[in-house]
Formats: C-alpha cells, structure tokens, sequence
C-alpha cells in the first residue's frame, strides 16, 4: 500500500520531465503525446540556433561570475556568523541563511529600478549581482554547516606550531572547510544557471541567459526544439551532480543516502 | 636558584564580568615541570592560554625570557601546546601533523625529514608517519601530538590535561612516558589538570589553585603534607577538617571532653579557634582506648579493595574519614563504636 503510494507519488514528481524527453525525440513540428516517430532534428535545431548559443555562453559567463563573488562572500559571511561578535546575530543570521521570500517578480522587479537609477539598466553586472543575491544564502548555509563542524582547538594548534593568521587559514581553516565548500559551489551553479524570473527583468536579447531564451523561444515557436533543449538541460544538471557525487562522496553532505 | 622562563606579574582575566585568573604572579623556572592543579573553574587553563597567548591578560604582564610577550601573539611566541582534545589536523598525515611547526619555520625539506623522524622516534611512533590521524588509537594520537609540539624545540611546553581523555591504564603508561620524555628533553612544562594523583606523580612543584588565584605553590610533598590553606587540605588527599579551641601550645579542644594532642610546628596560641586537618590514611583503628585515641561512632563503610573507606562521628558530632587496610583489625559495621587512633604528628595546623 505504501509502496504502491510512493511509486504513484514519484511518477506523478517526474511525467513532466518525461514528457518533455520523450517529445524531444518526436519527428513532427507538433508538441504532441504520445510521439509518432523517432528523430534528432530539434537536438540538431536546438543547438545550432544561434540565440541558444549566444544565451549559453551568457549563462557560463553569468554563473561563472556569480559564483566568483558569492563563494568568498559567503565563506567570509559564514565565517563571521560563527566567529564575529556580531550585533543582532539572529537577524544576520536570518538575512544570510534564507533564500528570499520576495517572490521573483519583486525581486525582478527591485533589481529592475536599482539598475536603472544607476544608468546600468541591462548591464551584465546588475544581472551578476541579481544572480550573487539569488545564490548567496545557499553558499553561506552549506559553508556555515562546516564552519560549526570546525573545532576551535586545531586553529588555535596551527597558531601555537608558529603559523599567521593567514596561514592558519590556509592550511588548516579552508581545507577543513571543503566539503562546505563543494556543497555550496554546486548550489550556487545549480541556482544561478536554473534562475529564470529575476533574470528576466535584467537582461535583454544580447544578454540574456538560457532559461530566458528558451522561454522567448516558447513565445514565439511551439516546436520540440525546446523539449529538446530542456532535455540537454536537465542531463546537463544531472551530469554535474552524478560526477560531484562520484569524486566528492558528496551525497553524504547533501542527499543523506549511502 | 635557576632563572624564570616564563612569569606572570599580577595577571587578570576577565570573561564578562567573571574574574578567570586573579591578580596572579607565578615564575616558572627553568626545566622544571610545574602543575597547575585545581578543580573545573578554577582558573587553571585561561592561566595556560594568558601563558600561550591565545588570550590576553585584562591587567598584567606576561615574560618568556625576561622579555614581556605581552600582546604578542600566539604564533610568535614559540611555544609548544599540546590540547586535551589532541587537536591533530585531520586532513594531514601523522608526518605532516608533525612536520607542521618546522614547514611554519621554513626548515630544509632533509631537515624536516630527519627531526620529524626523530620526534616520531622518541614518541615510539616511527613507521606511522603515513596514516591519518583518525587511524590511530587515542594514545597514539596524544604522543603525536607530543611530538608535534617538541618537534621545533620550543622554549616551554604547555600541557592542557592532556591525559584527561585516556582511558585509566593507558593514562598511567602514558603519565611516566610523559615524564621520561619531559625528562630526556629537559624541556620547561606547565602542565593543567584536576588530578591531583596525576600532579603529585608528575610534578617538582605544584601551583594549586582555587579561583582565579594561587592557594599554595610548592613541591608535591610541601603541598601534600603542609598545605597552606584549608582548600588545598580539603582538595589534595581528601583531609578530614575537625574545628577545635587551642588550650594549650599542644592541646586542641574540640568539645569540653574531648581533647586532642597534636604536635605542630610552633606553639599553639590559647584560646585561639583553630582548624586542623588529617589524612585518611593517617587515621587508624585501635583496639581498645589509649593516649591519642577518640571514641567515634562508624556511619559509612565504602569498600574499595586495597582499602575501605570508614566514615565515623566522634562524640562532639565532628566527622573523620579513615582509610582501613585489609585486612580489618576488627570487623566493622555500621552503628559500631570503635577507638580511633589520631596521632599527634599527623594533625596539620591550617593558617
């Protein structure tokens, strides 16, 4: 009985993907299920569309970006959560650890005005911050976990065996802290590179990233080529969290099994 | 009289309006092993971390050498630490846990090669210098964690109950192994613990302290035998207190009836309230009243193998522990009344 459920539960959870997958491979223009053939067309269509391209270059560059910032941001914020004698540390600490309740139009939206009054409307920065801000909670609640695993004694060994500051951090706060780390990178590219609403607002045609595109695609075109897309997006995804569990271990640290 | 390594001159920590260490001058001196002995809360390790630098002193000086350290960082002071917790990096090898002080010091690859060797060595750790830490059993961990701290020759090693986490057998190999290697080295050692067994075996001089201040600081035998204040009585050998009125240069009171003779240093002054102090072990059972002896009632017996452990009230309602070896010159139960031989040069007079 509760088999049958949870079977029911996990088909239910995943028709959509496999919708799209099995549309993806449909030889006829028409978004249609079941399909009546089999073909690679709109694999071939998706990825040479130029808008496609340019948008995923855009998304390597926005990610890539965005974590750049966010990763040492938010290991200094974790960092400080735990050790800095902060005023209102609840409040630091709800502000750094929760994703945003605004919804994504809001927040658009705020990042929208902000952008303009500073003459920067649709510039790649603002939509790197916006993707710095989406990802930054993430980053600091994965870091922080390991910062609170950290015991006090090994810095202050490292201190007393003759290592600076900098020092201590280097060999013994940031190696303790990988796992932290790994978790929050693979959050952040996972977040950044799936954001979709607040990216819409600040960027434009020249800028805009893959989710957008794939979205004016489906305003425009109603084709397979975008199940064809979603399906390399969401093997893409798979890909990066199948190869950081395999050489991390890290499913201990984030999905619980093993 | 060898020179000062490391003093402490009128050292204050306070935690947020809790005074940790009070106004404490100490000296340590050179190549000596010193405890520092107290119960939790005493103020025993913050004085460990004022000396080691991982916090500063809210008034006084702290000297390594003559030369004040005060406000110099931990990693500048050159000292060697060893945690209670071990404290071993767990992302290095026992070698490069070792190697860790001499790589901070930019020491030759072949040196560090040939001194963590011998640091392994002396720890008898030779061969493991691959493995991780979590490889190894806890004593093995706490003597590389020895040797890490040896290895770079600091000024004075800094022991923060390092045999608190061993289990009681391995604690006592590794509590003359300690000595032997402090021996060897003839390092200078600051060693913090609650134990006092730990401090009267290890020690040339112990500082026993008692919030935030030094109570008594002396050799073990000084301490044990002539402590200084009825702290350090009642906190080293488990004394029994016994309250009384001097009534003579030799005679203590402690009701009209009963009198006791105890043969202190200097003359008693008459009249005076005094409190006096006796070991356990000091206490023995008589068979039948004599001089020196109290009438007491037995209240509690605790068998402990080698000895047992008798609670009795004397008559003025004053209670005296005394450790009876087997086996029993009579046997003992509760209710029973039996003769306790007190003698006069086992009393020690408190201040």
């Amino acid at each position: 009985m509760l088999k049958a459920a949870v079977t029911a539960l996990v088909a239910f959870m995943t028709l959509p993907t496999v919708v799209v997958i099995v549309v993806s491979f449909n030889p006829t223009a028409i978004l249609s299920f079941p399909p009546s053939g089999f073909s690679f067309r709109w694999y071939e269509n998706a990825l040479t569309y130029p808008q496609f391209q340019r948008a995923a270059l855009n998304s390597l560059w926005v990610t890539l970006g965005a974590v750049a910032v966010a990763l040492p941001v938010g290991t200094a914020a974790a960092l400080a959560l735990e050790r800095g004698k902060l005023r209102l540390p609840t409040l630091w600490a709800t502000l750094l650890l929760s994703p945003l309740v605004v919804p994504g139009v809001a927040a658009g939206l705020g990042f929208l005005i902000l952008a303009a009054s500073l003459g920067m409307i649709r510039s790649r920065a603002v939509l790197i911050a916006a993707h710095v801000a989406l990802v930054l909670p993430f980053v600091v609640r994965s870091v922080w976990v390991s910062v609170r695993n950290l015991d006090a004694a090994l810095e202050r060994a490292a201190a007393s065996l003759g290592a600076t500051p900098w020092r201590v951090f280097r060999r013994v706060t940031l190696p303790l802290l990988r796992p932290g780390l790994f978790a929050a990178l693979l959050f952040a590219v996972v977040v950044s590179v799936n954001e979709f609403v607040v990216s819409l607002f600040v960027s434009n045609r020249v800028t805009e990233i893959l989710p957008v595109a794939m979205y004016s695609y489906v305003v425009n075109y109603t084709d397979p080529t975008i199940a064809a897309m979603s399906t390399l997006f969401i093997t893409a995804t798979f890909a990066v969290i199948w190869l950081a569990d395999r050489f991390t271990g890290l499913g201990r640290v984030f999905l619980h099994h093993r | 009289m060898a020179k000062a390594v490391v003093e402490l001159r009128t050292c204050t920590r306070d935690f947020g309006g809790v005074r940790a260490v009070d106004a404490m001058d100490l000296a340590i001196l050179e190549g000596e092993f010193l405890s520092l002995l107290g119960p939790s809360g005493c103020g025993k390790t913050t004085t460990l971390n004022l000396i080691a630098g991982f916090v500063e002193p809210t008034a006084g000086r702290i000297l390594i050498d003559g030369e004040d350290v005060t406000g110099l960082p931990a990693h500048r002071r050159g000292l060697g630490v060893v945690f209670q917790s071990y404290a071993l990096f767990p992302h290095l090898s026992v070698f490069e846990n070792v190697a860790f002080g001499l790589r901070e010091r930019r020491v030759p690859a072949a040196e560090i090669e040939r001194r963590v060797a011998e640091a392994l060595a002396l720890v008898r750790l030779d061969r493991l210098g691959r493995q991780k830490p979590a490889e190894l059993s806890g004593g093995m961990q706490q003597r590389v964690a020895l040797a890490r701290a040896l290895v770079y020759r600091p000024r004075v090693l800094l022991l923060d109950e390092p045999l608190a986490a061993l289990d009681k057998k391995l604690r006592e190999e590794m509590r003359d192994e300690l000595r032997a290697i402090q021996r060897s080295v003839g390092i200078t050692t600051v060693f913090v613990t609650h134990d006092q067994a730990e401090a009267l075996g290890l020690s040339d001089r112990i500082a026993v302290m008692s919030r935030g201040r030094i109570e008594q600081l002396g050799t073990p035998r000084d301490v044990y035998e002539r402590p200084a204040t009825r702290f350090v009585a009642d906190f080293i050998g488990a004394s029994t207190i016994l309250r009384g009125r001097a009534i003579g240069a030799d005679l203590v009171a402690l009701s009209p009836g009963l009198t006791i003779k105890v043969s202190a240093v200097g003359a008693l002054a008459m009249g005076r309230d005094v409190e006096l102090a006796i070991r356990p072990e000091r206490v023995h059972l008589a068979a039948a009243p004599g001089t020196g002896t109290a009438a007491a009632r037995i209240e509690g017996i605790v068998y402990q193998g080698a000895l047992t452990e008798v609670t009795a009230r004397l008559g003025d309602g004053q209670q005296v522990r005394a450790f009876v070896t087997e086996p029993a010159p009579l046997p003992l139960a509760p209710g029973q009344t039996v003769h306790l031989s007190l003698p006069a040069d086992a009393f020690m007079v408190l201040a």
